[in-house]
């Protein structure tokens, strides 16, 4: 046995001490004539282990090493002429010139080669070439493409996916020859592939599988803008399963199962969103699930799972298929694949995952801890009551087993637990506690944490216990962040609490004991304690008597936290209040971006300090949700993996360009409130890029008091795509359009959206720029900019811009983009929807605190009141968003979450050209038949505006 | 005769190594084509060469490994990179094309200065002589500056590649010369 790992350290020592230089030097002997092929061979094999083994190569040593290469192009011997096609692979992005081993490769590629030589140089040729080059090799590679031989055909359908990026357009034509070889005309090679006997025969056909896979994955890549091409490739394969016809019928089928699996995920991308193709993709998916082939079965069921809207009904059979795998005894792969579906099903469809928790119970003791974490997690969130107890308990046997991966998992899993059975709270924190004496990482760890306050804030009786448990784990806290947190919550919690003393001796212990941020958060929370309502006398005196400790500390940070804390304290109550117990916070995005902007511009600080005044304010419940959101949509991402069918984790991560879009209305309220967070965050990234045009940057001197949601004034599948977004500045509006130009064939030039009013603005709005594109190609978006000045400060306008889009067309080479030369172009037209300038687009929705008692100090003086009767809305749901997008305004609490269906009441809040403070009630009612009677009363410091705002829902 | 020749060369060179050739000239010149005419006796198609081909030609039971590097502009620098134990330089020059005959000679000096090929042997082929116009081996040589080359056995051919007209003499030549050497 010993002997044995001796040998196995040795053998990799041996390839590990291969030395970068030695093994460049080595390399003459590439140069020598005659070529020794077995010790080249080995010589270009520790050339890619050293690649592979991370080492970075100059460029200037791999274009030497790369020429000595060519030339072993003179020696015949095959697996040699592999190595290189390999090492030619490897190089090709480091070394310079690699264009030289063109004609070589060519030539290795025609059809009176080897096969092995051809499918190789296919490949390594493929990764060579640039894309100017692939028309002079277009004819060799759509030949491949339908070649007999599987391996040529995947080689040259592989390089083709990988070129497809740089070279759409002629890999576009190649679309007869791909969907040749998709559609297996191998299969008239042989008499047919059952009846067959020699095994060689088989070989062919049963590799020629993987031929059809890449096909497909090509065909997509081709075809993937063209929706309706890519339903009909999908129903072109699904039609043959219905009349049970795979042994051989006419219409083309899927004879790979990996294909199969592909096209499942196809079905879904191009269905999904279509309401009309809803039910025969839940028929697809039905039939698939029932495919002898487990991959297929079960990406079936778990595309199923993710669908959106899918119905308990629909589920079931997918459950089944899940259910059965969980049992494959033989297979983990399929187990796991299996419990890890369920797992994110049971975050949304628990119910639906019941009929499994039997099947699952016994995976808990899978020697696959993986599949055993899943398990138990899964139980958890299916499981009743009394299944708790045991679960935890066998889950604490393994958590020292499990990576922190799935620690997480765990503590996650825990923590929604915690909610749904505040009873068991006493099982849930002793678990947690646990685990955080354990070891583990900064994410586990927090994790633990954040479930521990959830319950302590959820869970009345569990509160001071989970306060308890805190304190101790910042007793023994590695982790600064942790600790800063921990006390800030212990700040929030502590005072209300029966005895807060207790706290307050832990919180102190952390002053003396460590470092400075931990300390300062540490005032920060005894602070706190001080000023709380609740404390008496002789505790306010404690808390004093440790502030004025405080004042001696080293840091400064600390110091002037304990002294602003004390003067708090002798302050007057309504100071304290301000600042202490105050519910609002910034919108956080865009106060980050204010202050990098602030920080880079060396002139500002010369201006004047930093002013918070644009900065909207939002209630913390509000920071919260939003916080919550993105957790879950991380928890999804992660649960869920980079699936096909996670429209919000990808349009996310898209960020800047994508996530503008509105909010599905089919989420409900929760995404309408959050999509109102969004639009922070979205304002902050179209503000940077703004001031990154010098016309515009001008206006940046003003504060940006709203941008408007994106509006698309073409259809999505036009030739031009068009959106726009408003951004209102104090005295200026700038219309922003982003254009698309979806036409291979064009290149568009000095692009720019002439905006004609549809009613007289002389005198309060004056057009002062255009900014045009000057160049569009084909699928790089491009942005263009119109901008108004407001010149009459006291005149809100409300018009409505008919819009054309005019530029100059020139003809261009699909595969290059570069215009043909002499083209003058010709101008051209297009006419767009329409865009508009309302009330509510001069409002800057702010969280304002205490809105009622700012409600009754207003008054009736500069109040608005008016009653519409509004006939098309058939909810009051569909209504109040509605509102709260026209007036433009930060909606309250609950006010896009009515609680009945008849009647409602909701409360906005906003600054009127990010100055004046206005408040809008509604109230509304709602009759089938009659539509939604709504009430709608503003009050601000101004009546005029409040009639304006007023006017916005009009 | 073959066996002659082979155990000639055998002593000369030692052991069973091939003679190393280049084949060189800008593009269009016909390098690829007189490479296949002489490996397979046969006129191919052929496209401009991005790189290089290399073959073995058997010539009277000798062993050529013949290198034909593309003559494009933005290939030639890296002819450099295969001048290394060249025996022999075929260098071939379209007849017709009298406008680039100074291009050609450029590049032809610039490559004769080069250290790694002093030793070679340079022999011209005269190429494409079944066109009209063609330019005569004695222009040609006086274009290329042939005669005023020191310390080089060299000498022009007129071939047609097409044809298969010239090639074997100049390979004839070539062995002696090499054998000479």
């Amino acid at each position: 046995m010993s002997f044995k790992k001796d040998e196995d350290t040795d053998e990799l020592g041996a390839l590990m001490n291969l030395d970068h230089s030695t093994v460049l030097q080595e390399a003459r002997v590439f140069n020598e004539t005659p070529i020794r092929p077995r010790h080249s061979r080995l010589l270009l094999a520790k050339i890619i282990f050293l690649l592979y083994r991370g080492d970075s190569m100059s460029t200037t040593e791999a274009t030497n090493l790369f020429f000595s290469i060519t030339k072993l192009f003179q020696c015949k011997d095959m697996s040699l002429r592999q190595m290189v096609y390999l090492t030619i692979k490897e190089l090709s992005t480091i070394s310079e010139d690699v264009i030289m081993v063109t004609s070589s490769l060519m030539k290795d590629m025609q059809p009176n080669s080897e096969i092995t030589y051809r499918a190789n140089a296919i490949r390594a040729l493929c990764k060579i070439v640039d894309p100017s080059m692939l028309p002079g090799i277009e004819r060799f590679l759509k030949s491949a493409i339908v070649e007999k031989s599987p391996n040529i055909a995947s080689a040259a359908l592989v390089s083709s996916l990988h070129l497809f990026k740089d070279a759409k357009d002629v890999i576009r034509r190649w679309s007869n020859e791909v969907n040749e070889a998709l559609n297996g005309k191998s299969l008239s090679q042989g008499p047919s592939f059952f009846g067959g006997g020699s095994s060689a025969q088989n070989q062919v056909v049963s590799s020629s599988k993987i031929v059809q896979y890449h096909a497909l994955g090509l065909m997509y890549a081709i075809r993937q803008h063209d929706r309706m091409a890519v339903l009909k490739l999908v129903q072109s394969f699904s039609g043959q399963n219905k009349s049970s016809s795979w042994m051989g019928g006419s219409s083309p089928m899927l004879r790979s199962d990996m294909a199969h699996v592909l096209l499942v995920r196809y079905a879904v991308r191009v269905m999904e969103n279509d309401s009309s193709l809803l039910p025969q993709l839940y028929m697809l998916l039905e039939e698939w699930m029932g495919h002898r082939s487990d991959m297929v079965s079960i990406e079936a069921a778990r595309a199923m799972c993710q669908l959106k809207d899918v119905t308990a009904k629909q589920l079931t059979p997918a459950v089944n298929v899940l259910q059965q795998a969980l049992s494959a005894t033989q297979k983990p792969t399929l187990r796991f694949a299996a419990i890890r579906t369920l797992n994110a099903l049971a975050r949304t469809h628990p119910e639906a995952v019941q009929p499994c928790n039997v099947d699952m119970e016994g995976l808990i003791t899978d020697s696959n801890r993986s599949i055993a974490t899943f398990a138990i997690t899964t139980l958890l969130k299916t499981g009743n009551e009394a299944s708790v107890d045991r679960l935890m308990k066998q889950m604490q046997g393994f958590m020292a087993e499990i990576s922190d991966e799935f620690k997480i998992i765990v503590a996650e899993a825990v923590r929604s637990l915690c909610r749904k059975f505040p009873g068991k709270h006493s099982v849930f924190l002793a678990f947690l506690s646990g685990v955080l004496r354990d070891e583990g990482g900064f994410d586990f760890k927090r994790a633990a944490i954040e479930a521990i306050m959830d319950l302590a804030k959820n869970v009345p009786e569990c509160k001071e216990a989970a306060l308890a448990h805190l304190c101790e784990f910042i007793e023994d806290c590695e982790f600064t962040k942790l600790s800063v947190c921990v006390l800030y919550f212990l700040g929030e919690e502590g005072p209300l609490t029966a005895r807060p003393t207790v706290y307050i001796r832990h919180i102190y212990n952390r002053v003396v004991l460590e470092n400075a941020v931990v300390r300062a958060a540490a005032v920060s929370a005894l602070a706190k304690f001080g000023v709380s309502p609740v404390a008496d006398p002789s505790l306010q005196r404690s808390v004093r008597v440790l502030l004025k400790r405080c004042l001696d500390d080293r840091d400064d940070e600390v110091r002037d936290r304990a002294a602003w804390a004390l003067r708090m304290a002798d302050g007057d109550q309504s100071l304290r209040d301000k600042y202490i117990r105050d519910d609002s916070t910034f919108a956080l995005a865009v106060l980050e971006r204010k202050l990098v902007e602030y920080c880079a511009d060396s002139a500002a600080a010369a201006k004047g300090s930093f002013s918070f005044e644009s900065i909207p304010r939002i209630s913390r419940a509000q920071e919260e949700e939003s916080r919550v959101r993105a957790r879950m949509e991380n928890m999804d991402a992660v649960l869920t993996g980079t699936t096909l069918s996670a429209p919000s984790a990808s349009g996310r991560a898209v960020g800047g360009s994508e996530s503008a879009e509105p909010g599905t209305p089919g989420l409900g309220s929760g995404a309408a409130a959050s999509g109102f967070m969004d639009s922070f965050e979205q304002q902050a990234q179209y503000a940077s890029k703004l001031n990154a045009i010098p016309e515009l940057a001008a206006f940046g001197d003003q504060p940006l008091v709203s941008s408007a949601k994106p509006v698309e004034l073409t259809e999505s599948e036009t030739e031009y795509v068009v959106r726009c977004v408003k951004h209102v500045y104090e005295s200026h509006i700038v219309f922003q359009f982003d254009i698309t130009n979806t036409i291979p064939e064009q290149v568009l030039e000095q692009v720019e959206v002439v905006m004609e009013p549809e009613e007289d603005i002389e005198g309060v709005l004056q057009p002062v720029l255009v900014v045009p594109i000057t160049e569009l190609k084909c699928d790089q978006p491009g942005t263009a900019y119109v901008a108004f000045e407001h010149t009459d400060p006291e005149t809100f306008p409300a018009v409505a811009f008919g819009c054309t889009l005019k530029f100059i067309v020139k003809e261009c080479d699909p595969a290059t983009g570069e215009p043909e030369e002499g083209d003058e172009g010709f101008e051209d037209e297009y006419s767009l929807e329409a865009t508009d300038i309302s009330a509510g687009d001069f409002m800057q929705a702010t969280y304002i605190p205490d809105s009622h008692s700012l409600w009754e100090s207003l008054g009736t003086e500069g109040e608005a009141i008016e009653t519409f009767a509004l006939a098309s809305f058939d909810s009051i749901e569909g209504c109040v968003t509605k509102v709260c997008e026209l007036l433009g305004m930060c909606p309250l609490e609950s006010a896009l979450k009515p609680k009945s269906k008849a009647a409602h009441q909701a409360v906005f809040t906003g600054r009127w050209l990010g100055r004046t403070r206005a408040v809008a009630r509604t109230r509304m009612t709602y009759q089938k038949g009659a539509g939604v009677t709504m009430e709608l009363a503003v009050r601000s410091e101004d009546r005029n505006i409040s009639q304006l705002v007023v006017s916005a829902v009009a | 005769m073959g066996n002659w020749f082979s155990s000639i060369f055998s002593s000369i060179l030692g052991g069973d190594k091939e003679v190393r050739i280049l084949i060189l000239g800008l593009d269009g010149a016909g390098k690829t084509t007189i490479l296949y005419r002489m490996q397979i006796g046969e006129v191919v198609s052929t496209i401009p060469t991005i790189g290089f081909n290399v073959e073995t030609v058997s010539y009277k039971n000798i062993k050529f490994q013949v290198w034909d590097l593309g003559g494009q502009t933005s290939i030639r620098p890296y002819w450099r990179c295969y001048y290394a134990n060249t025996d022999a330089v075929i260098y071939v020059v379209d007849s017709c094309d009298r406008d680039r005959i100074g291009t050609s000679r450029d590049e032809l000096a610039a490559m004769l200065s080069e250290d790694e090929l002093q030793q070679s042997v340079l022999l011209v082929f005269a190429n494409k002589q079944d066109m009209k116009g063609a330019m005569s081996a004695a222009e040609i040589s006086e274009a290329l500056g042939l005669p005023r080359l020191r310390n080089r056995q060299w000498g022009i051919y007129k071939t047609s590649a097409l044809k298969g007209e010239g090639l074997s003499e100049g390979l004839d030549w070539l062995v002696n010369a090499i054998q000479r050497k």
